[in-house]
Order: structure tokens, then sequence, then C-alpha cells
């Protein structure tokens, strides 16, 4: 008994251990090595232009979108919101191709252009990073302030037609106190999200006009192999996530996750023509924008399949195994966590340390831990799962966590009445209970690994690639139709992997 | 013999003092005002709330030591009285072994229980799938099976409609007429219809039992302001 309830301790001092080591040493390596340079500077600033700048776009055009289908009920409108949850477990490399496919030099809309004889345009550089960025957050912002029209009362829109309110009183009365509320948390969550933006950066940015200090980390340790400027960057980068954190934590926040985002509230004031045709064309163009890049991939991709060559596969192999050891490792954090943190308060802010890491820095760190004693090549896959893992612990927490709330809440007292304890209450009442929430977040875990191209950058040496870096190299060897095959296969497996687990959770019943 | 002996009980700042003796087996209602403690007082027999002072005492036993699994008390709550994810079999069949490990006779028991009840057949349904008073039905049966001296009921067939609501207090009175059965209820006429005596919970003291129909037909002070004017035990009962 002493054991069990030393286990959430001891997964707590596992987590601080494995996100403040690799911290401290990055701050110590950083020590005197100067000031920043101009271009760790312009990094500085790139970071933050683009971060504001995706979390405007991804957030002003939410609101329409959103607006939409909270008023809307129409054939589909079920899938589109399932879909719009999509980006979260989608392989940041293969949304790169996708976009590529629509936007990049030989893709769908230059082809347009040259047809009616209008100059070409390049996806690469800040307006491309902030396009792919808002075609990753876009739906996380219209899943926010979904929520938070879902939660306005249905009675109120009730109450304002039988006042003959038209869209203006209805919007200043009803929607903007919604807005005003929902809006600032959204912000700040897609401007922390994009401000440790790597993937993104390192296919559509580059150079010294669009690197973000996340890519520059990578640049110090791949190309210059300047472990000191490397630590300095990590040192700037964790301060720059920390002020993130710390602005999402005192801004409200919205979750995202919560229930009630498939039901369209009755409403009155948006009849009238113009309001249809308005809210269609939003509807339409967010489909469009969001659904043509993975098209684009399922068409290229599903011809590029059947040529794929044996390194794709072996790539493939590892990713796979790279994401089961992650979820392994989550679950080894998160559950005695969750179950600690329900007497514990403090054990939960434990599991939110990794937030104020990113996977660059920690990587960074840990790269700095193993290089004088072995070589990083060799770790890569490991240092990946754990790195993976501790990514994904505050989302498995936030997801365990209120389920065990729940159940204890719930049940409690009557297991308590009927003398169910210890192995019983687990077996018969929390296990059941908890199945779903668990399938749902080894489901995310397991996608986000598969499809996690950070640390694994740092660390591969050229055998040891993993699917979405396979992907990248043969991008960088302009093989699109080999990187196409390898992006949708990798696809297939990420949506499998989540499909597998959550449906795993969801049983038969 | 139920006996609560100078006893105090502390919710956050909310008092409540209760010194008698029930004599068991009987039916007794707990009545008394919104917030004025009964599910506190029916808390302390089932064991989730420890008296600060004085003691509950059960056939000349301290109750305090005893956790609420081992108490001689069934306690049927207001609300989650079955498991959702379990059958209606295996929800009876945790009032005989709570890790649902049942032997053959056990499962002969489950089965007798639910007849009784009026639940044949029942048993690989889920509680999603009955209605609101064969949900009670099933929280019945698994008090059967437990067969405990003490019946604690927090209101728990206050979501049914009036017939639905009497046919189970009747089946209550039919089926566990060997115990002490303990109903808090806001509704007088239930009192009147199903226990002949009752605990008045108010002002921060329990106290009685007092005979239903005499303590209705002239109440004290205390519940006067509660029953408003309409006056209670002059036709019914």
């Amino acid at each position: 008994m002493t054991g069990a309830r030393a286990l959430p301790w001891a997964a707590a001092c596992a987590v601080a251990l494995m996100v403040l080591g690799p911290l401290v040493v990055v701050m110590l390596t950083a020590e005197g090595s100067g000031a920043l340079s101009a271009r760790d500077w312009a990094a500085v600033r790139f970071t933050m232009t683009q971060a504001v700048l995706s979390a405007l776009f991804s957030v002003a055009l939410a609101v329409p979108v959103a607006r939409a289908l909270a008023r809307r009920r129409f054939a589909g409108r079920r899938v589109l919101i399932m879909l719009l949850g999509a980006p979260f477990v989608l392989p940041v490399i293969v949304a790169v191709l996708g976009l590529l496919a629509v936007f990049g030099n030989a893709g769908l809309l230059n082809g347009l252009l040259a047809f009616l004889g209008l100059p070409q345009v390049s996806v690469y550089g800040l307006h491309g990073v902030v396009l792919a960025h808002v075609f990753f957050n876009l739906p996380l912002a219209v899943r926010l302030i979904l929520q938070g029209w879902a939660e306005v009362p249905a009675e109120r829109f009730r109450l304002a037609a039988s006042l003959g309110m038209g869209p203006g009183p209805v919007f200043r009365h009803l929607e903007w106190p919604m807005l005003r509320a929902i809006l600032p948390g959204a912000l700040v969550i897609v401007f922390l999200i994009c401000l440790t933006s790597f993937a993104v950066a390192l296919t559509l940015g580059g150079g010294p006009r669009a690197t973000t200090v996340e890519l520059a980390i990578y640049q110090a340790f791949r190309f210059e192999f300047d472990l000191a400027r490397a630590a300095r960057l990590a040192v700037v980068q964790t301060g720059l996530t920390v002020a993130g954190a710390a602005l999402a934590l005192a801004v409200a926040r919205p979750s995202g996750l919560g229930p009630g985002l498939d039901r369209a509230v009755r409403r009155w004031d948006g009849d009238r023509p113009a309001a249809r045709l308005a809210d269609g064309v939003w509807i339409a163009a967010a489909a469009l924008f969001l659904l043509t890049p993975m098209a684009m991939i399922a068409a290229g991709g599903a011809a590029g399949l059947l040529a794929l060559e044996g390194p794709v596969f072996s790539a493939a192999a590892r990713s796979l195994g790279v994401a089961l050891a992650a979820v392994v490792l989550a679950f080894l954090m998160a559950v005695p966590l969750a179950f600690g943190a329900v007497r514990y308060r403090a054990l939960e802010g434990v599991g939110f340390l990794p937030v104020a890491a990113s996977s660059l820095v920690l990587g960074a760190g840990l790269f700095l831990i193993v290089f004088p004693i072995a070589d990083p090549g060799r770790v890569a896959l490991p240092v990946t799962a754990a790195v993976n893992a501790l990514m994904a612990l505050p989302f498995v927490l936030r997801i365990l966590l209120p389920a065990l709330q729940g159940v204890e809440a719930d049940y409690r007292r009557l297991a308590t009445s009927l003398g169910m304890e210890g192995t019983a209450w687990l077996r018969l009442v929390v296990l059941p209970r908890l199945r779903a929430p668990v399938g749902f977040a080894a489901g995310l875990t397991a996608a986000l690994a598969m499809g996690d191209l950070g640390v694994i950058a740092l660390f591969a040496d050229p055998g040891g690639a993993t699917l979405p870096l396979q992907v990248f190299r043969l991008m960088g060897a302009y093989q699109m139709e080999a990187a196409q095959g390898a992006a949708f296969l990798l696809l297939i497996l990420s949506l499998g992997l989540f499909w597998a687990f959550d449906r795993g959770g969801r049983g038969h019943a | 013999m139920l006996e609560f002996e100078r006893c105090s009980l502390e919710q956050g700042s909310f008092r409540l003092e209760a010194d008698m003796k029930i004599a068991a087996p009987g039916r007794v209602a707990v009545i008394g005002p919104s917030g004025g403690g009964k599910s506190t007082l029916l808390a302390s027999v089932g064991g989730f709330l420890a008296p600060v002072a004085g003691r509950v005492i059960w056939d000349g036993r301290d109750l305090g030591p005893v956790p609420p699994g081992e108490r001689p008390v069934t306690t049927l709550f207001q609300d989650q009285n079955l498991f959702p994810h379990l059958t209606v079999f295996q929800n009876v069949g945790l009032g005989l072994a709570p890790d649902l490990r049942l032997t053959n006779a056990a499962r002969g028991a489950v089965e007798a229980a639910l007849g009784r009840v009026g639940l044949q057949g029942y048993g690989a349904r889920r509680p999603s799938e009955l209605s609101g008073g064969q949900v009670s039905r099933v929280a019945l049966a698994r008090a059967l099976v437990r067969a405990r001296p003490v019946i604690c009921m927090d209101e728990p067939f206050s979501a049914l409609g009036p017939a639905l609501k009497d046919e189970m207090l009747d089946l209550v009175a039919e089926l566990l007429g060997e115990a002490l059965v303990l109903m808090v209820s806001h509704d007088p006429e239930d009192a009147l219809r199903f226990a002949p005596h009752c605990v008045v919970v108010a002002e921060g003291r329990a106290e009685g039992p007092f005979g239903t129909g005499a303590l209705l037909s002239d109440p004290p002070e205390s519940l006067k302001a509660y029953f408003g004017r309409r006056g209670w035990g002059t036709g019914a009962s």
C-alpha cells in the first residue's frame, strides 16, 4: 500500500527530472557564451511575428466559420466538425506536402495562375509559414469558438427572436459578450502553439528572413555544430515558451475538447437570404481550404504507395515502434500522476511542466547530455519516444484526470457502501469507466509521436530515420512522388493508430 | 435498535445534534425542511460521515470503527445507485460479492431477488435499457440480497411519478418488512403512506420517533412553517 502511495510522487520526480534536467544543462552550456547575435535576434523577431500573424488570421477566420456552423444544419455537418479535429493527429510533414500540392511551385494555384496568364506565387517564407499554421490552427480555433456558441443557451436566442432582434442586436447582446470571453483564450493558445513551430519552419521557412528560434537551434546543431549557440537559443526559446504559457494561464482557457459541438441551435436571426448565403460561402471556403490538400495527398500518394522502397518501410517500422513506446511511457507517467492528482492538486501542475519546454529545447538538452558519452544517433529512437511521451503528457492528463475525478464523484460513495475497495474498485469501476478516455488519449499520443518531426531531426544519423524524417529527406532530394507516397503511408499509419486506440477504448457496446 | 447517543454531526459550518433510539424492525420517515440535515443524519448511519462527538450504535455495537461496506446498513442513494457499465445481474451481484466472484448459490440468490422485484429475465440488460421504475427495482433487489437489517433511503424514488413512487413504496414495505427502513422524504404524503413513525430533523436537531399521523395533524412549531397551512393527516392514512 505504501508502495502504491509513493508511485505518484515517483512519477512526478521522473517528469520533473526529464524536463528540468535538460533545461539546466542547456542553461549551464549557454552561460558565458556571449550575447545574442543579430541572427539570433532575427530568429526571435520572426518567431514572434509569425506567431502573432498566425494567431490573428486563424482566429479572425474562425469566427465567421464557427458562426456559420453554429447556426446551420446540413448534410455532412457532423462529418465536417469531426474532420475539424483531424489536424490535431495529422503529421505536420503530410500537411505541408498537401499544401505544397495546392500552393507550391507546381501546385494547383500556380497552375491556375499560369492558365490565366498571371504571375506565379511562391509559398516559401513568412506567408507560407503563416498559411500552414492557419491550416493547422483554424480548425482548433473553430472548435473553441463553436464551443462558446454552443454554450449560449438556446432559450436566449428564442427570447431574442420573440423581442424581434435582428442580426445586429443579436450580435451585440448575445454573440459579442461570448466572443469577448472566448477570443483571448483562443488567440493565446494558437500563439503558444506557433511559438514552438519547427517542422513548418523547416519545410516552408528557412534562410535568414524566415527562421524560427526552434529552427535556429536545429541549424546550430546540424550545420554549424555550435553547441554554445544552440544552448543560448534554447534558453531564449524557453523564455518565450514560459512567457507564452504564463499568458495562456492568465487568460481564461477554453478546452476545445468539451461535448455539445454537434448541437446546432435553432436560430431565427440567420434566416435571411443574405445570412444563409454568407454562411454557405464561409463553410464551403473553409472545407475547400482544409480538405483540398488532404485530397491531393490521397490522390498523389495512392499511386506513389506502390513505388515505395525499402528504406521507407524500415523507417515506418521505426516510427511504429517509437509511437507505441511513447504511448507506454506517457501512460507510465500519466496514470500515477492522475491517481495522485485526485488527492493532491500539485501533482497535476507537475504534469503540465512539459508545456514550458519545447521539443527542440528538450532535444538540445538531451543531446548535450548524451554527446560526451555516446553517439547521439544510437539513442535517437528512445529519445524521440521519451520526448514525445513528455510532450503528450499534458494532453493525456487533461483527458484522464477529469474522467477519473468524475468516476470518483459519481461512484465512489456507492462503491464504498457496497464494500468495493482496492482491486475490485479498479477492475469493476475505474477501468471500465475510463476505457474510452484511455483509448482516446493513447490514440492521440500514438498519432503525435508517429508524425513527430522535431527532436528526431537533431539525433538521427542517415540510417536511422523515422518515417516523417524520411519524407522530409525525400522532399529535400526533390523526389516528390516518392515523398508523397511515403507521406500517404504516414497519414494512413497515424490516423490508423489513432483510430485503432480510440475504437478499442469505445469497445463494441 | 438503532441508537444515536448524544451525536454531533458537522458538515462545513452546519451542525446537527441527535440523541434518540429507534426500534427495529420498522419503517421510519425522516422529515423536515430542505437543508435541515436529513441526508446528514442518514450519512452518519451509512458510514459516510463520522460524528464529531457521541456514537451511532446498532444493537449495542458502536458503528464508529466499522467501514461503510461492512455496516449492517444498505443505503439507497438519491441517484447513481447502479453502475451503468455493469449488467443488471452484476449490479445486484455486487451486493453479495464486491469483487463479483459469485458462487453458484449467490447466482441463484441474485436470480431469486430479481424475480421478487418483478425483473425476471432482465439480468443481461444494462441500466440504460431500463425505465426509471425498473432502475429502482434493481437497487431494491440488491438491498434484498444484501439482507442488512438497516436500510437508509435518501429519497431514492424522487425522480419517479406519483403512481410509480407509491408502487415502489408499497414494494419496499412488502419486501423489506424484516428491516429497519429509514426514508428521507420531503413529501408528508409519502410519510403518511409509508411510515407509521417519523423523525423530525429541523433547526439543528433530530428528534423522534413520533407517530406520523399524530405529528402531521398537530405539528410542532419548528415544522409549521415547513408544512404551511395545509392540514395533513386529517383525512388520509
